[in-house]
């Protein structure tokens, strides 16, 4: 077993096991410092950015808002664990110099082109359908893939089932006649 | 900042340092794992899971810490499960990843987290609706894997981890 990748990253099974041991160690932390035990996750984050982004504009419309209300729009503790992840893998790709500018990525420019125009449309597209489906779910593959079969929940188990097997059929269909 | 917002912060960029040390941020290997090339991001998740669960389930079994299962709400989870599958496949990104593939200037990803953000707002207006249909379907409540199957949690957690690293070997076998 190798420790590095040929890209240079860690070895994806070590660099998992360490994320098991910081699972563990943040429900420890978020037990004791905060009173309530929190799991890792990032899709409430959305929907407390979306509202404070609507706030701005439309204050009492949020305000009257049930799934708002029920979700309090507030930075917590989740919101700047979301902002940590873009904090921390900017910080390890510079510091192993993996750290690139990309438009737009490999596989989508082998199907797609090389236009920005068209994968802004996929990707704000994918993300509006995306969203929707993790807020129904209650959950994504952080708090349902990771957290959620960290417990051993029933949910989490066939939520991960669905994301991947719909995932898998999507992806042949969208990427799958010129990668091959 | 609070202690809350402190520590969430702390914990984050950790979680960010190693999503990107595992090279699961990027859009090719979380559509590379869909078209069965490039099993990254399972190898990386799946071990997460084995470390993680033999730790939180014995600490919440000493009631050190409590679990919190999301409710087994069967036509949401299909439904709402399947939306983020199709979504996830055109996007590239989950939400979490998204966030580092940012970090690490896959700048395309402010894209996927406009689509994301607008999404969160689409669902608050949709709330009601889903309410009073899909999430009023069947709720099985917020059971654990031992409750469905009726088998004790200290059974099921080896054969999690003997299934896992059978695959773990699989997957090496056959270079994925």
């Amino acid at each position: 077993m190798k420790w590095k990748t040929e890209d240079g990253g860690w070895n994806p099974y070590i660099a998992g096991a360490l994320l098991g041991i910081l699972a563990i160690l943040s429900v420890l932390a978020t037990t004791k410092f905060m009173s309530k035990t929190s799991y890792l996750g990032a899709s409430t984050t959305f929907v407390r950015a979306a509202g404070i982004l609507e706030q701005t504009i439309a204050e009492d419309h949020v305000a009257s808002n049930e799934y708002y209300t029920k979700t309090k729009v507030l930075v917590d503790w989740q919101f700047m664990l979301v902002i940590g992840i873009v904090l921390g893998a900017f910080i390890s790709s510079i510091m192993d110099k993996s750290f690139r500018l990309e438009a737009v990525p490999p596989i989508w420019k082998e199907r797609f082109g090389t236009s920005i125009g068209k994968r802004a449309i996929g990707a704000i597209a994918g993300g509006i359908i995306a969203m929707v489906g993790a807020r129904l779910a209650d959950g994504c593959p952080s708090g349902h893939g990771l957290s959620g079969m960290m417990q051993l929940s029933t949910s989490s188990f066939v939520a991960l089932v669905m994301f991947f097997g719909v995932g898998v059929l999507v992806a042949r269909i969208v990427y799958g006649r010129r990668v091959s | 900042m609070n202690t809350g917002q402190w520590l969430g912060l702390v914990t984050g960029i950790l979680f960010g340092f190693l999503l990107q040390k595992g090279r699961v941020l990027r859009f090719e290997k979380q559509i590379g794992a869909m078209l069965f090339k490039d099993m990254t991001i399972l190898k990386f998740m799946l071990s997460s899971i084995l470390v993680g669960m033999a730790g939180i389930l014995l600490l919440s079994n000493f009631d050190i810490i409590t679990l919190s299962h999301k409710p087994m709400n069967l036509g949401a989870i299909l439904i709402g499960g399947g939306l983020f599958g199709a979504g996830w496949a055109i996007m590239g990104f989950c939400p979490g990843t998204s966030l580092g593939a940012l970090g690490e200037g896959r700048w395309h990803a402010v894209f996927a987290i406009a689509g994301m953000v607008a999404g969160a707002a689409l669902y608050a207006e949709l709330y009601p609706f889903f309410k009073s249909t899909v999430l009023a379907w069947k709720d099985f409540g917020k059971i654990g894997l031992q409750d469905a199957l009726g088998v004790s949690l200290w059974v099921i957690i080896p054969v999690f981890w003997a299934g896992t690293i059978s695959l773990f070997f699989w997957f090496e076998k056959k270079g994925l």
